[in-house]
Formats: C-alpha cells, structure tokens, sequence
C-alpha cells in the first residue's frame, strides 16, 4: 500500500503543479486576483505531497519491501540501516524523486517567505516555478517510476554497489542535488522577473539567498566528491578534469559569477541584463552535467547507470527549459534599462572582471569537456585533459585571485588607484618574500604554474583578511566575515593545490613482510600480510608502522579489498593525517617473487585543498545567515507585534 | 549529479574477471633511479590516456596494460628519448586520442583559441560598462 | 550590436543542443582503432608461447601470402568465445599466427588444448610491447597482414560467426 499511497501523491503533486501553472497564468493575464490568491496554498500542498512520495519511498527501503523493484535492484535486507536510507536516493529513480522532494520545498518555502518581491512577480516566479516542476514530474512518472511493483516479489535484494557503501558517500549526491535545487529556484525568479520586467536591486535582494545557499551546497558537494574520489581511486590524485567531475565544477563556476553580479544588482541597481543572464546559465549548467551523466555520451571514470532513453527526456526538458528561457530573454530583455556605466576604479569594476575570469573559465571547461563530442561527429577521437585545463584555466584562475583580493579594498562606486595600490603593498610584499623563499628552497624542482599558486595563495590570503584591518571585529558585519572566511577559503585551497603540485614526494617500492621503506623523512616498516573478514567483503591487509624522525610509530592498514557480488576489488589508502600534511599509503599487486607493490606519497598541506573548500562554504553560510537575519528579525518582531 | 558517485564500477571491477596473473612489467611500479628522469616520465605519462579504462591516465590506473605502458615509459626515457617523442610515436599509434594533451592537429586549432577568444569577447563587453574619462 | 548579442545565447544554447542530440543519436563507440593500418608491421621478434608451436619474428609475416595475426590470452574470456570461428578460418583456409599477452606457457598450452589451436606460429608478449607497437588496444583482436608484411585490416574484439566470411574476405582483398 506505501507504495500505492507514494505514486499518488507523486501524481497528485504533478496535477497541483499544473493547477499552479493555470492559476498563475490566467490570473496575470486576467489580472484576476481570487485566482492569484490560490497560488500559495497549492504550492504548498504541492510541497507538502512530495514530501510524502518521498518519505513512503524512504519507508520502503526501511522495510526492505522486495515487492518494489527499486528496492529489489539497490537493496538488500542485510544492509546496515543507514545504507538502506541512504540508498533511496543512491540510483537513479529515487535520486529523480529527492530533486523533486526538494523543489516542491523550495516552491512552498518561496511561496511561504518571499516578500521582498512585487506580488506580480512573486505570483510569475512561482508560476515558473511550476513549470519546471512539470517537466521533472513527467519524467518520474513517465519514465523512471520509483514506486514500480514487482510480481512476485523477490526474495532478497541485489545489494547495494559496495563503492557506495561509504559514510561520506550517502551525503555527497543530495547535497550537489541541494545546490541544483537552489539554482532552479533562482531560474525561477529569474524568469519571473522577466515576464514582469521587474529586474530590479528587489529582485536581487529575493534571489541573493537562493543562490547563496545552492552555492554552499555545491560547494560542500564538490569538496567531498574530490576528498572521495582522493581516497578512493588510491592514486593520490584529487581532480581529474574528468568529464562528471567538470559536470559539477561547471554549476559553481556559473553560481560563484552569478552570487557575484547579484550582490552589484542588490546595492547599484546595475548588471541587471547580465544578472538574468548568468541565472540562467548557472541553472542551464546544472541541467547539462545531469545529462552528461546521465546520458552517457562521454566517457568517463564516474560512469554509473546510463541510459540513453532517460537522455533523451533530460535533452527534451533541457530544450524546453533553457531554450525557452534564452528566448524569452531574447524577447524581454531589450525592455530592460541597463544601469549607469561604472568608474575604471571601483568595487563595480573589480567585480565585473571577477565575473569576466569567471565566465571565461567556465566558457573554458565546457569547450573543452565538450571539444571530444565535436570532433568525434567529424570522425575524428581526441581527448583533452589535465594538460589543457590546467595550462588555459590555471593562469586565469591565478589573475582571478588576485582579483579576489583586491575586490574588497576597492571601494564602491569610485576609488583611486593609488589609493587601491597603496592597501596591496603589504600583500604584494608578502608576495615578493614567499617568492623568494620558495626559489631559494625549491629552485629547479617546482613548476612555473605551482610556484606562482604557492606564491598568489599567501599573498592572497593576507590581502583576504586586509578587509578587518583596523576594524571593530565584534561590530563587523556578519556578512563581511562570510566574505572574508570564503576569500581566504579560496587562498587556503590554493595554497594546498599549489603545495601539493610543488612538493609531493613519491615512492613506489615493492616490499616483503619485515622491510622498511624510508622516504620524505618518514620510515614505514612493514610488519605483515593478513587476509581479514569484514561485513560482505575480504581483504589483504597490510600492517605497517609509519613513524617520522625517530619519533612515535603509528599504525597503518592499506588494504586490497574483494567484495563478491558485484566481484569487485577496490583499493582502501591507509592516511596518515599530519597538521602539515598527509602520508597516503597504498597497498598493490603482489609482485611474483614475494613481495608486495606499496605505493607511498606524502603530500605536504594536501588537506588544505579540502579545508578550503569548508572554509568556503562556511563564508557562503555565515554571509546567508548575515544578510537574512536582518529580514527574519524583522518579521519575526512584526508577527510577536500583532 | 552523483558526480563521483557511482564509481568505475568497470575500472575497480576489472582485475577481479579477466586480467592477467603475470607479475606487472619491471618498470610498470618501479621509479627510475634519477628524479630528474622520473619527473620527466611522470609527467608524460600524467598525459596519456590508458586504452582499457574508461577515462583515466596510465599514471591513475590499476590495468596491467597501463602498467606496461608505463614501463615501455620509463625505459624509453632512460635510454634518452625525448617525452615528446614517446608521445608522438604513441599518436602515430593510437591517434590523437592517446594523449590527453592535445595536439596541434587543424581540428584542434579552435580549441587553443578558445581561451584569447573568450577573453578578448569578454574585455570587449566590459569595455561598454566603463565609464570614459573625459580628456580635459 | 546589443540586438545581435542579446539573441547570441540562444544561437549558442542552440548549437549545444544539436551537438548533445547527434551525441546522443550516435554513441560513442568507445573502439579505439589502430593507426597502424595500411602501413608496415613493427619489427618484432617474440620468444614462443606455447609447447608445441615455433615462436613468432615480424619478418616471417611477410611470406607474399596474406597471413591472419591474431592477438589473444588465456585469461581472456573472450578469447575463448571466438575459438570455433578461428578453427572455421584456418578450415576454409587461412593461415594464422599469434601472439599470446601477458601469458604463461603452462597456461597457453592449457588453452590451446581446450578451445582448439589454429596457430601456425605462437609468440609470447609478456610485457604488451608489440601490441603496444601495433596500436592494439585489448584482446582479442585480429590483423590481417598482407604478402609485403603491410598491415591491411584490424578486427576489434571478439570475431563472431558472422564475421567470418567477412574476414575471409579482407584476407583474399590483401593479396
């Protein structure tokens, strides 16, 4: 009966959108108020059922209900229970369900707290609101049923991929899917706006939270993604420009511009065309990465469960959507007055050319990923990788950062350049020093590339904080530390980008029980080889005692892991975190003559890439949390009032 | 998406069905003796594409014919060839797919343009939201 | 000008578009296809693989008589499945050398004896250098070498029974 109750309250849900859809239509059109006045509760409702799909399918892997085909093909009743709830959304049909879970809340949260706005574009963004839900209810319902019955029922499930049978993992899909969300809500109101010709600093100010959140959301998606694939693939590599992985890179480059241009919208009135634009394209962006995933129609390392059918139906929708949205913006746009132009020298400037860097590195990794697909319709198989990316990308990247840093000793509207210069010459000394003391140190060993990373990454990371020089630091904005948090996130990231690139030390040594392998200053004695049981899987573990400097030993366990069924074997790195960097330590093949392959890096201030990536999500959340509070006290004094 | 997710299934899954039991090739996990050779090496084989794999370097694969590119690597590099002409007679092979690097080939030509195209678009439009100085 | 660019995304979007729908009519084949044909087979000289067969040198390939070359291993599941439709070729006729990847003698001789041995020559590639040298991607694949010791075709994967009259027919074309 779960399963029943679920798929009509999937149904119910998608018929409450399209009432929203006509209510909103005739109601603008008519300008018949009693119909506008529905639009609210049904959004809710909608909401509200969706919720309930989403919690029967919940239930349903609790149960372990082997009469649900979705449950029989990604579960199994001997599952940990957390790997039961977590696989309700690990495939694609609950995944498809948890996105629409996620926007009816959206829609009802939008409907709910929205106030900013004029009421004719609230009433228009929650229209298009609808609209899109539509289409993803259709392609449920149609497609990818997740409350399927089976008959008769199975006996026991297929078990869940074992790759996926990882703490960190169960969170890392609902939390990208988090930020997708939170992107479609701003296309939302970015095509409200449209349809009413609103685009406003109002508008702004009611989409500013929105696109906060999602980015926090990718953020924290794309930081645990690269942390899972660094300890998973058991190579030490933590991005591959990997197609999936510029799928995901590709919606935060969209969103950082996007957050960026909304901020000059909300205090100058200006980028208002721009502003649309990038909200559109950062929503158009989350939709091509689904595809690509989904579709299959390139290869790569993160393949999972495509399908080419289900491709077809994210094109249409991709089509329909983002096609329709251009053209809309094609149609309204020219109504829209652009804002006065800006002085050279100004915080306007500087974030203009934050958001120039930006687009073109996304311009950059969507040519690139895409580059193979035009040139195998010519006949003709190429690939392009970490080279490519890294050398057109990187030096933008590095550019951007200085940029960062500068932005915010900028002042708004008018600034002189002197002045501007004057407040980088602390971090352009820092610059100069670091540079000095990374070419005495590592001369002929570093890069080109790491080295101005290294050297860019302290120097921004001082002009970051520069913003709270000589400032009350108890009376500074909320906001102002978010942004200085996410800034010197972005500095500390880099730095263990650079440092890593710089300085990983590298040994691959074939060892037998009793020998020790020295590098980078540590001595890494391996004591033995034993095969050990766990839950569904067996493993050849490997015990070694790391200890530096003749200091302490500490114990690690590289282990080659067998799991039965699906017959896989995956590799499980031993890590050995310091605060100045990690020992990454892999066990291999056996080599024939009774030693073993160990493959060991240590990665100084590796763990800083990841870190930053936190520190720039909590910057994202602490300014979210800023900029609302303000808006939530007021309203919450207006209710206690009344 | 579940982005990383689901995992080289294929990749991970491989040893497990059909490799071969034959010990990996003698420089396949062995560095050469001369960093300054092996860096070389690393960095060629960082960019070339393992032909068994989904999408991964011979650098990040566990496939035994990775693993003996990566040895025919390093012996060529310590006999003195050149990187880039381990990489050109790999192309000469397999085509411009083996290298992740890509080539100077015409069908390539727009792809390195991509970059001074889109900057120089991009420095034109903000060129229209700057306010000119008036020359007094 | 601001006319045109307004209208540019959409031109854009609709390229993207009709280059994600031609990737999507037309999957990726994901074969990678030696290079190597129509030119001359790398020199190569391999130690013998199995018991009872001579071992294999590039310039035994070039007799004046199209050879087939068959790369293959006994741990390749493959390699099995396209057992009977070698023996077919080497019935109707043609003459098959091989090189065994990554293998061991105990094992290729093992094989050999359970799926049959159409091999006239057999060499041992323990370290997939020739194959490398060849542009071959995997086992199993199949190269038809022509008289001059020219590599004429190359045949990915398994070879099906429906492909054999094809194959045949490459090997009769490379006289």
């Amino acid at each position: 009966m779960i399963a029943e109750a679920g798929l009509a309250a999937l149904w119910l849900a998608a018929a409450l959108a399209l009432l929203q859809l006509v209510l909103v239509v005739f109601g603008l059109a008519g300008r018949k108020e009693e119909l506008l006045g529905a639009v609210r509760p049904v959004a809710v409702s909608q909401g509200l059922l969706t919720l309930l799909a989403f919690l029967s399918l919940i239930l349903l892997f609790l149960r372990s209900d082997m009469s649900v085909m979705l449950v029989v093909t990604n579960s199994h009743s001997m599952k940990p229970w957390l790997y039961k709830f977590a696989g309700t959304w690990g495939n694609h049909e609950g995944s498809m369900l948890l996105w629409v879970t996620v926007m009816g809340a959206a829609g009802s949260a939008v409907a709910l707290f929205e106030r900013a706005l004029g009421r004719s574009t609230h009433m228009a963004t929650l229209g298009a609101q609808a609209a899109i839900s539509l289409g993803f209810y259709a392609f449920l319902l149609f497609s990818s049923n997740p409350f399927a019955r089976i008959d008769p029922p199975a006996a026991d499930g297929q078990g869940l991929n074992p790759l996926l049978q990882d703490p960190g993992l169960a969170f890392h899909p609902p939390t990208l899917y988090l930020g997708y969300v939170g992107l479609s809500v701003a296309f939302s109101f970015a095509l409200g706006a449209l349809l009413t010709r609103q685009v406003d600093a109002a508008f702004a100010r009611a989409m500013r939270p929105w696109v906060l959140a999602a980015w926090v959301m990718l953020t924290l998606g794309i930081t645990a993604g690269s942390y899972w694939a660094y300890y998973e693939l058991g190579w030490g590599g933590w991005w591959f420009w990997d197609p999936v992985e510029n799928a995901s890179l590709m919606p935060w480059l969209a969103a950082t511009a996007l957050l960026h241009s909304v901020t000059v919208l909300a205090t100058r009135d200006a980028l208002r065309a721009w502003t649309v634009m990038l909200a559109v394209i950062a929503f158009s962006m989350s939709m091509v990465g689904t595809f690509l995933v989904r579709s299959g129609i390139l290869t790569s390392v993160h393949a999972f469960a495509v399908d080419p059918e289900r491709g077809t139906f994210i094109l249409a929708l991709l089509a329909i959507y983002i096609g329709g949205a251009f053209a809309l913006f094609g149609w309204r746009i020219g109504a829209v007055r652009e804002g006065a132009p800006f002085e050279l020298v100004s915080r306007e400037t500087m974030l203009v050319v934050n958001n120039l860097l930006l687009s073109v590195i996304l311009g950059l990794v969507l040519i690139g990923t895409l580059y193979p697909l035009l040139t195998e319709a010519f006949g003709h198989k190429v690939s392009v990788g970490a080279p490519y990316f890294d050398r057109m990308a990187g030096p933008i990247a590095l550019v951007l950062m200085i940029a960062m840093a500068a932005g915010p000793l900028t002042r708004w509207r008018r600034d002189r350049f002197r002045a501007v210069a004057g407040r980088l010459l602390i971090p352009a000394a820092v610059a100069l020093v670091t540079l000095a003391l990374v070419v005495a140190l590592a001369w002929g060993r570093i890069g080109v590339l790491p080295l101005a990373g290294l050297v860019i990454a302290v120097a921004v990371a001082v002009g970051s904080v520069a913003p709270l020089w000589k400032r009350n630091l108890r009376r500074t904005p909320l906001f102002t530390w978010g942004m200085v948090i996410a800034h010197l996130g972005c500095a500390v990231s880099l730095g263990g980008m650079a440092s890593d690139s710089a300085f990983t030390v590298e040994k691959l040594a074939a060892a037998r029980p009793g020998d020790t392998i020295e590098t980078a200053g540590w001595a890494l004695r391996f004591t033995r080889i034993m095969p050990i049981a766990g839950d569904n899987w067996t493993a050849l573990q490997a015990d070694m005692t790391a200890s530096r400097d003749g200091g302490g030993a500490v114990e690690l366990h590289p282990q080659s892991r067998f799991f039965a069924s699906p017959p896989t074997t995956t590799t499980e790195a031993a890590l050995l975190t310091r605060w100045n960097g990690q020992l990454y330590v892999v066990l291999g093949q056996e080599t024939g003559d009774g030693r073993w392959q160990v493959r060991v890096w240590w990665k100084p201030f590796v763990t800083f890439i990841w870190l930053g990536g936190i520190m720039i999500a909590l910057g994202g959340a602490l300014a979210l949390v800023g900029r609302e509070r303000r808006g939530w006290l007021m309203k919450w004094r207006a209710r206690a009032a009344a | 998406m579940r982005g990383l997710l689901a995992v080289m299934l294929l990749l991970a899954s491989a040893p497990a069905l059909a490799q071969s039991a034959l010990p990996p090739a003698p420089y396949a996990d062995r560095q050469i003796d001369d960093p300054a050779l092996e860096r070389k090496a690393r960095g060629l084989m960082e960019t070339i594409r393992c032909l068994t794999c989904q999408s991964q370097s011979i650098a990040d694969s566990n496939a035994s014919m990775a693993g003996d590119m990566r040895s025919e690597i390093r012996q060529r590099i310590m006999a003195g060839e050149t990187p880039e002409h381990i990489r050109a007679w790999l192309i000469e092979r397999y085509g411009d797919w083996v290298s992740y690097e890509p080539t100077a080939a015409p069908i390539l030509w727009p792809l390195w343009a991509a970059p001074a195209v889109l900057l120089f678009l991009g420095l034109l439009l903000l060129r229209a939201r700057i306010k000119r100085r008036k020359r007094s | 000008m601001r006319k045109m660019l307004i209208w540019l995304p959409l031109v854009l979007f609709l390229g993207f578009f009709g280059l994600f729908a031609s990737g999507l009519l037309k999957p990726d084949d994901r074969v990678i296809s030696s290079k190597m044909v129509g030119r001359p087979l790398p020199a190569f000289t391999l130690p013998a693989a199995a018991s009872d067969r001579p071992p294999l040198a590039s310039s035994q390939l070039a007799t004046g008589k199209p050879r087939l070359l068959n790369i293959f291993a006994s741990w390749c599941l493959p390699c099995a499945a396209e057992a009977p439709q070698l023996m077919a070729l080497k019935r109707a006729g043609a003459e098959i050398d091989a090189i065994a990847i990554r293998d061991a003698r105990a094992d290729v001789d093992a094989f050999l004896r359970r799926y049959g041995n159409p091999y006239a020559r057999i060499g041992l590639d323990a370290r997939s250098a020739v194959q490398i040298a060849m542009g071959s991607s995997g086992v199993p694949e199949t190269f038809v070498i022509d008289g001059k010791g020219q590599i004429a075709y190359q045949h990915i994967g398994d070879i099906r029974a429906d492909d054999v009259p094809m194959i045949l027919d490459r090997l009769r074309s490379a006289q």
